[in-house]
């Protein structure tokens, strides 16, 4: 690759790609996101290739693997331009038809088709799809246009474009400054701090070495929004760091990306190099006097390092143990110098800004929470995956128009937020927006964006247990009220979930998690309460009924419940006792068994065996 | 332990004490863990205490301070897996290995870790392993697919056994 040394140079080598990729008549975007590799997407491409090589196509068919397209419950998908025609559940088999059928002959094929699991109907293109058509994908639609390793890609779908805008003479970082501040834009990683006023705080403070992070240490279980946008679209990311170190005078960035999201790593990596040669990156960038370099650091997997200061702990080479923050990190942060750490999300939602403008991205949204925010809407629930909306939509929608309702025909009757700083809402507050503050205000976050959603088979007692579980395993011990605190708490919500809990427990619980939130030093400590406070606020009678009935509605928590076989439905096949690794059943062939309650570790495997729903739990 | 792997991994990153978790990564990436020896010779070569490399290795969940089994079964225990009941997946592999979970079967073939989420919490339950997505796992599944990787081993056993055999 030829390095660019002006603003025009970078116009051309676009004008040049676009005239080349006229020669293509169709354009396969097929998913390889994490999602969809692990539904083997590398095999259909391999078998696309082939297809296409066979027929002498590959001068004229263009085969993108790209990153995720969201729908990862119906993978691996692809779209097929024109048309945009979206094809779902591929496997290799379908090449030779998808290349004979649709490619050259422009015929659809039924069968690949999204079927709607309600009313049978089936869609041919992707905005047309009830999971697609509700949502505002201004960040993720980008995923489907570029090859993450092609930074050819990246530059004819207008990539780079904002920076060469910020590049010229006439546009000072104030402006830059400026224009995030006006766009209303707050961070997406979990507190919603202004963006815009972080990086004047930062452009202000005293120092000429100063650093941007971008924090793709996505920790939160059941988030994976940054995974999606730095391992399917990592020059979006790049180009929004680049403009974020002009904007507050940053020579030197970070990418803090997560050891395990493999593919992340790798594709940051390939695009800081090609960013590298064609001078997007280093001394004198696109020719202009102003010189930013990234590097990237991986993660070790410790949730407390989503913290800022833990953060930047880790990327010195250190434990990640957060510090106080008297002094902020925009004026003492990286190697104690100026430092403005934003999430990918956020980074990622710049250079649409700067390219749009500022009225562009608050257009949408509400008073407090601009823009759309991406959620990764998971649990029990019909369609899975990752959506974009405006923020401000309310929770509702997002459930059952985006989500399709429940699975099963189970009654919905939670969803968690957040994360576990975040809180569970019931389903009669759905009418909530996805909202900054009107989610604070309910206990509960926007935080980094995950929605796990919850039906009648998850016990709510348990959940907060989960979380706790997860914080007391994840908090870093440096301070009192988190290390003790949380395990506390813990040992007070598994005493109830076992059947030993006594009356006083729930008012000690709210006091101890009230001096947990309030004394904790970092945001990990602050938020840790968050779980155990919503749920005994809006599901209170559930932990009522594990005190004093020491019964657990939902059948979840082992000590409260036995396991029993129905003799009515059950057809003595086998399946349950093969399948019991207790010996805890047994039965003669095609009568009824029966579970031994001396054995039976009440794992639950027997009841997700059998299929003729025989086995009870009381 | 080969030192050239080693020399190779601290080519310039001597003496930068900021590159230690990175050093860490790769030696783990190389040898599967991060033996004690590798340990002594990171704290030289960086300029790092050991007792500092020991507090890092061991403070991260990513490094492994003993050698992992040949094939690492990875749960996902996010909260997405967690609400699609991936507890029973978790105790199938423990009954049927008969290990707990952060430990190598006695034959070193099997190794059972929990990861608190592998970001593809749409595809729930996740088990990987050795790098390869299993996805909407159940505990039957698990069960063959544990048992077809015994089959493949006590297959390559013998076959060794037998060129062993046929050598002498």
């Amino acid at each position: 690759m030829l390095r660019l040394n002006s603003i025009r140079e970078l116009d051309h080598l676009r004008e040049y790609l676009k005239e080349k990729r006229q020669n293509y008549s169709t354009t396969i975007s097929l998913c390889g996101g994490t999602g969809c590799q692990a539904s083997d997407s590398q095999v259909v491409a391999e078998a696309l290739k082939t297809e296409l090589s066979r027929q002498d196509l590959e001068e004229k068919v263009r085969l993108c693997l790209t990153g995720c397209h969201g729908f990862c419950e119906q993978g691996p998908v692809m779209v097929i331009e024109p048309g945009n025609i979206l094809y779902c559940h591929l496997s290799p088999e379908d090449a030779f038809e998808i290349v004979y059928q649709t490619v050259i002959n422009g015929e659809i094929i039924e069968r690949l088709l999204y079927t709607d699991p309600i009313s049978g109907e089936k869609y041919i293109t992707e905005e047309d799809i009830p999971f697609y058509k509700a949502q505002d994908r201004q960040i993720l639609s980008k995923n489907r246009k570029v090859d993450p390793c092609v930074v050819e890609d990246y530059i004819v779908s207008g990539g780079y474009s904002a920076l060469s805008l910020v590049l010229n003479n006439g546009y000072t970082p104030e402006r830059i400054v400026n224009q995030v501040i006006e766009s209303g834009l707050r961070g997406r990683g979990g507190g919603g701090f202004p963006t815009g006023r972080k990086w004047l705080e930062c452009r202000e403070a005293p120092g000429d070495e100063k650093y941007v992070i971008c924090n793709a240490d996505e920790g939160d279980p059941g988030a994976y929004m940054d995974r999606c946008v730095l391992e399917g679209n990592p020059h979006l990311v790049l180009e929004g760091m680049i403009i974020g170190a002009r904007a507050v005078g940053a020579s030197k960035g970070y990418i803090y990306v997560r050891n395990e999201y493999p593919l992340a790593v790798e594709h940051s990596r390939v695009a800081v190099e090609q960013a590298r040669e064609l001078g997007l990156l280093g001394n004198n960038i696109l020719g202009s006097p102003f010189s930013f370099d990234v590097e990237i650091a991986r993660g070790g997997g410790a949730f407390v390092c989503g913290e800022s200061t833990a953060l930047m702990a880790s990327i010195e080479g250190k434990v990640g143990e957060p510090r106080a923050k008297d002094v902020h990190t925009v004026v003492d942060g990286l190697y104690h110098k100026p430092t403005t750490l934003n999430n990918v999300e956020t980074w990622a939602n710049v250079p649409s800004i700067i390219l749009n403008g500022s009225s562009w991205f608050n257009s949408r949204g509400t008073k407090g929470s601009r823009g759309t925010k991406i959620l990764a809407l998971t649990g029990r629930i019909r369609n899975t995956g990752l959506v974009e909306v405006p923020m401000g939509i309310p929770i509702r929608d997002v459930v059952y128009d985006i989500g399709g309702g429940s699975v099963n025909g189970n009654k919905i009757k939670a969803v968690q937020i957040g994360g576990p700083s975040g809180g569970c809402l019931p389903a009669e507050i759905f009418d909530l927006p996805v909202d900054f503050d009107i989610l604070a205000e309910a206990g509960s976050m926007v935080g980094s964006g995950g929605m796990v959603v919850m039906d009648e088979s998850s016990c709510m007692v348990d959940v907060a247990r989960y979380f706790l579980e997860f914080l007391q395993d994840e908090s870093c011990g440096k301070c009192v009220p988190c290390r003790l605190g949380i395990d506390r708490m813990l040992e007070i919500i598994t005493d109830i979930t076992e059947g030993r809990g006594t009356i006083g427990q729930l008012d000690l619980l709210e006091e101890l998690a009230e001096t947990v939130s309030e004394t904790s030093l970092c945001g990990l400590g602050k938020t840790a309460p968050n779980p155990v406070l919503t749920t005994l606020h809006y599901f209170r009678p559930e932990y009522e009924a594990h005190i004093y009935e020491k019964r657990c509605p939902a059948g979840v928590c082992k000590e409260l419940i036995s396991y029993s076989i129905d003799p009515e439905k059950c057809t003595g096949c086998g399946v349950c006792l093969k399948s019991c690794a207790h010996g805890a059943i047994s039965g003669e062939n095609k009568q009824p068994h029966v579970i031994n309650t001396e054995f039976c570790q009440k794992c639950g495997i027997c009841r997700s065996e059998c299929r003729f729903d025989a086995i009870q739990v009381i | 332990m080969d030192q050239q792997i080693l020399a190779h991994i601290l080519e310039g990153r001597r003496s930068q004490p900021n590159q230690l978790i990175e050093v860490l990564q790769d030696v783990q990436e190389q040898y599967d863990y991060i033996p004690r020896e590798a340990m002594q010779i990171v704290s030289r070569e960086l300029g790092v205490p050991v007792i500092e490399v020991y507090r890092v290795a061991s403070f991260y969940k990513a490094f492994r301070l003993k050698p992992a089994g040949k094939h690492i079964l990875t749960f996902c225990s996010g909260t997405a897996c967690h609400v699609r009941s991936s507890d029973l997946l978790v105790n199938q592999a423990t009954r049927q290995l008969g290990i707990d979970s952060g430990e190598v079967t006695p034959d070193g073939l099997f190794s059972i870790e929990q990861v608190n989420c592998l970001g593809a919490c749409a595809l729930g339950p996740i088990v990987v392993e050795n790098g390869s997505y299993h996805h909407h796992m159940t505990p039957a599944r698990l069960r063959k697919l544990i048992e077809s990787i015994y089959e493949k081993e006590t297959a390559l056993k013998e076959a060794e056994v037998k060129v062993y055999a046929e050598i002498e």
